[in-house]
């Protein structure tokens, strides 16, 4: 019969611990977990993704409920074990319910330290350990008002990172001169509080905290040296405390955790323990590698194999905070019989220190640069001697003359006992073994078979090469990524399928591309409308439900639910009666804010919707037609006075914008698209930061494509030199409609264009006159459909349903 | 509970939505895919954002403001987020739909 386990706790290091128990064992247990949370296993280091909103709690859930019932195991939710009877073998909740146990397993974690200075209790005042406590922030961070965090450790600087994202102004508080400082040394700690001031946090430190100040609710933060920092919410991140109350009442060993052996046994026998409430060889553990070390000894144990030790070695710390590249191992303090090689480049921000102790790597740190973290790690691992290489060392593997620059041959070079994921410590060879083993074709598959790249995520791009090795051309990481939750298929077989099975509308997509939700979702039904327009222009209705609230108004929606208009300026030319247009119906519907826009044209903001029909009849009389300010489509072309008015002008650049523009105004294009002509190679009109951009010069016209100044800042790069303005004419919009016919959607040229090839790219559009012509034929039939303004269909009366209230109700009973 | 009418539900298109003014705030009022019709509160629980102008896909509207995403049915956020809209309750007659206003102004009050 099976025996009885009952494990305390249901974080990731029992949950991992029951993973290799049911594998190795199945069925020797019947299992019953207590957690005094309610909800399900999930990956707490990934909290702060969830905190900063780049994933959701959906995303980190381990084991979901299917896994419970599919082994078998009773989880009680929400019951913490309040007593354990070792004499009974039976364990309490504060539900009253009691369960005997043969085996028990205490992972009761470790709780929040909270400094005891005055007002700590106050409400507002929270800790940051679980998704409690991050729906707190997350409710606190609804305000954008002012929060303090204690503690600028991981943890601390985690939480004031994610409560900056979601629109907080954070100050982090810190008690040591840098930040970090036990994973960091003073230069790098200094590096990461500038990364850190960057992104607007507040950080202040030596600061020494006296009380936190309020009435009824926390109002702010006093310091010793008499400071007051105003907060409505306070994080306490000062560090952790292994829980160890429960198994010191029930008179176990206790020290600064609960003592266990290497085998993970406490000093009763029928009772282990594990995680970061386990004290084992008096150290106690935080991080997550360690810790699912113990879930292998643990599991191992209860097996029947004791054998299996758990021994100490030193865990790599990394930031979850993106945009940020921080990598530390090991020992890194001075000393006398120890050596240092250093690497500083201020202008990019790296830093990189190596500690050296009789010619061995004993220490790492690395900012700004830390791809070469792992073989650093293997290096210290295996206590190489590194003198043969010291010269070059800190420049990394790949100037270490055996494998080139090619992080390719980099990854391939690594022995196969080398660590490729810190967190579930699984080495290279483990997962080369299961993507041939097991015919391991997609991300996905590696992480469920080997827990690599599974935790936090850092090593993807290691597991993805190693993929890539092993499979060859079979491994293609595009194909792995489906368009939404909707659907397995990725962009590019959706637009193929379109195409190939000549599907016409939103429904018709979702049936025969079996759609796994009736009716989609706000990724991709925006996604497959634009296809369709694209695709068939003289065919598909354009679904306005699809579409994204901007493009459906025909104006850019605003925090507060108003709506900005821009007209268009074409190649960003002007005249006083258009501007005394604008002056006129500024004054007339009281707009609020005029700016004048990064692309030559005039922005008011701050309109009512219902406004907006009237508005566009007021610019229309004036000549105006829409700006498509608003549109994943031709945004502005951006010129400069060119041979008009400019002694360098080498063209007529205002005259090639302005033809250009109303050549392809109105056009739906994947992303936005951003245009700009230069007359002369001083480049006044920026040209060569944009999606597309003309530089003139004597002999005819550069063009330029794949640029950006956005999220990323990319130079253009250059398609071809052509002769006359017809000829860059054509080329440009051939272009526009190769990336318009093979773009994901969201997907901006430059990025586009890094996909497919910018030689490719040449080829068709520069040297292939059959490919260009008909790029560009089909582009101009698409046009006499899309060639309409929105504005007058809409001050002629379409869609007016849009823009006022379906009825006004109620006011006369209010009155009453 | 006192029904208001407040028009034809052929005046909501297909997945989509519209408003309705009252003295507690704007209502929005939604039509799914397959005819079913809800009214909520026109505010995002997150940052306030008109939710009558999101994308409204089955029982469920993304916020045009942040894609949270609200249920229709309950008033909840949906996945991670957490938040709360009020729900009004909708009568379909036929054609005509009618809003229980009351309970509206009985909370508010």
């Amino acid at each position: 019969m099976a025996q009885k386990l009952v494990v305390i706790g249901n974080g990731m290091a029992p949950g991992r611990m029951l993973e290799h128990l049911f594998e190795t064992a199945p069925g020797r247990f019947d299992v019953t977990i207590f957690n005094a949370e309610p909800r399900v296993n999930y990956d707490r280091i990934m909290l702060s993704p969830v905190l900063s909103g780049e994933k959701t709690f959906d995303d980190i859930v381990i084991h979901g409920d299917g896994w419970y019932i599919e082994h078998g195991v009773t989880l009680y939710k929400g019951h913490k074990v309040v007593a354990i009877d070792r004499v009974a073998k039976t364990v309490t909740s504060d539900h009253g319910v009691i369960e005997p146990y043969d085996r028990l397993v205490i992972a009761t974690g470790s709780t929040p330290f909270i400094p005891p200075v005055p007002g700590h209790r106050l409400p507002g005042v929270i800790t940051y350990r679980d998704l409690d406590d991050v729906d707190a922030m997350l409710l606190a961070a609804q305000s954008r008002e002012k929060a303090v965090v204690i503690g600028g450790g991981l943890l601390g600087l985690e939480a004031a990172a994610g409560l900056n994202a979601r629109g907080m102004d954070v100050t982090v508080l810190h008690l040591m001169p840098t930040l970090m400082e036990r994973q960091l040394d003073p230069a790098a700690g200094y590096l990461l509080q500038k990364a850190i001031e960057q992104r607007g946090i507040t950080v202040i430190t030596k600061a020494d905290t006296k009380a936190i100040l309020g009435e009824g609710k926390v109002t702010g933060v006093e310091l010793k040296d008499g400071r007051i920092i105003p907060a409505s919410l306070v994080v306490m991140a000062v560090g952790i405390r292994p829980n160890a109350a429960l198994a010191k009442d029930a008179g176990l060993a206790v020290n600064r955790g609960i003592v266990v052996d290497d085998g993970m046994l406490t000093s009763d026998p029928a009772i282990l323990s594990l995680g970061e409430c386990a004290e084992v060889a008096g150290n106690v553990y935080g991080l997550v590698a360690p810790l699912y070390q113990m879930a292998r000894v643990a599991a191992s144990h209860l097996a029947g194999d004791t054998s299996s030790r758990f021994t100490h070695s030193e865990t790599p710390t990394k930031l979850k905070v993106t945009g940020i590249d921080l990598y530390s191992l090991g020992d890194f303090a001075d000393g006398e019989d120890r050596d240092e090689i250093v690497l500083r480049d201020a202008s990019a921000g790296i830093y990189k220190r190596i500690v050296l102790k009789e010619n061995r790597i004993i220490g790492t740190v690395l900012f700004g640069e830390t791809s070469d973290g792992a073989w650093f790690a293997d290096l210290q691992k295996k206590a190489t001697d590194i003198s043969q290489m010291r010269e070059t060392l800190i420049f990394g593997q790949v100037h270490q003359g055996g494998p080139g620059a090619d992080p390719l041959a980099a990854v391939a070079a690594l022995a196969d006992d080398a660590e490729i994921c810190g967190c579930n410590g699984v080495c290279k060879g483990k997962i080369t073994g299961a993507i041939t083993a097991k015919g391991l074709t997609t991300l996905d598959g590696v992480r469920a078979h080997t827990k690599a790249s599974a935790s936090c995520g850092s090593c993807t791009g290691l597991v993805e090469k190693l993929m890539t090795l092993t499979l060859g051309d079979g491994y293609n990481p595009a194909a792995v990524q489906p368009m939404c939750t909707c659907t397995d298929l990725g962009h590019d077989d959706v637009r193929r399928l379109i195409k190939a099975k000549h599907l016409k509308t939103i429904p018709a997509v979702m049936q025969e591309l079996e759609w796994k939700t009736s009716c989609g979702c706000a990724k991709c039904r925006p996604a497959l409308n634009y296809y369709l327009v694209c695709d068939w222009p003289d065919g598909y209705a354009d679904d306005y439900q699809s579409r994204f609230i901007n493009e459906r108004a025909h104006a850019n929606i605003q925090k507060d639910g108003t709506y900005s208009v821009v007209p268009r300026m074409w190649g960003g030319m002007t005249s006083s009666h258009e501007l005394r247009a604008i002056a006129d119906v500024v004054d007339k519907f009281a707009i609020p804010a005029v700016k004048v826009t990064g692309g030559q044209r005039i922005d008011m903001l701050g309109i009512r919707k219902e406004d907006l029909p009237a508005v566009w009849a007021d610019l229309g009389k004036a000549g105006f037609v829409s700006g498509h300010a608003y549109a994943k489509g031709l945004r502005t072309v951006k010129t400069c006075v060119g041979t008009d008015w400019c002694r360098f002008g080498t063209q007529d650049s205002t005259g090639l914008g302005i033809r250009i523009e109303k050549f392809m105004w109105g056009s739906w294009t994947p992303a936005k698209v951003k245009m700009g002509v230069s007359g002369c190679p001083r480049n006044c009109a920026e040209a060569t930061c944009k999606d597309v951009g003309v530089i003139c010069v004597d002999s005819g016209y550069e063009i330029h494509f794949a640029g950006a100044a956005g999220l990323d800042i990319k130079g253009t790069e250059v398609l071809g030199l052509v002769k006359t303005e017809d000829d860059a004419l054509v080329h440009i919009v051939a272009l526009t409609q190769m990336y318009r016919e093979q773009g994901r959607y969201l997907e901006r040229i430059y990025k586009w264009a890094k996909r497919i090839g910018l030689d490719e790219i040449r080829r068709q559009i520069m040297d292939d006159a059959e490919k260009r012509q008909g790029y560009f034929d089909r582009f101009v039939f698409s046009q006499t459909f899309a060639q309409v303004d929105p504005w007058e269909e809409r001050v002629s009366g379409k869609d007016k349903h849009e823009f006022r209230p379906m009825a006004t109700v109620g006011y006369a009973q209010a009155a009453e | 509970m006192i029904w208001t009418p407040i028009g034809s539900i052929n005046d909501i298109p297909r997945r989509g939505a519209r408003c309705v003014a009252t003295p507690q705030g704007r209502i929005a009022v939604f039509r799914t895919g397959d005819d079913k019709v809800y009214a909520i509160e026109d505010h995002c629980p997150h940052r306030g954002g008109p939710l009558s102008q999101g994308i409204v896909h089955d029982a469920s509207v993304t916020c045009p403001l942040h894609n949270w995403v609200i249920s229709l049915e309950t008033g909840k956020a949906q996945g991670a987020d957490e938040g709360v809209v009020r729900t009004i309750p909708v009568r379909i007659d036929g054609e005509n739909l009618f809003i229980a206003l009351e309970a509206l102004a009985s909370r508010a009050a």
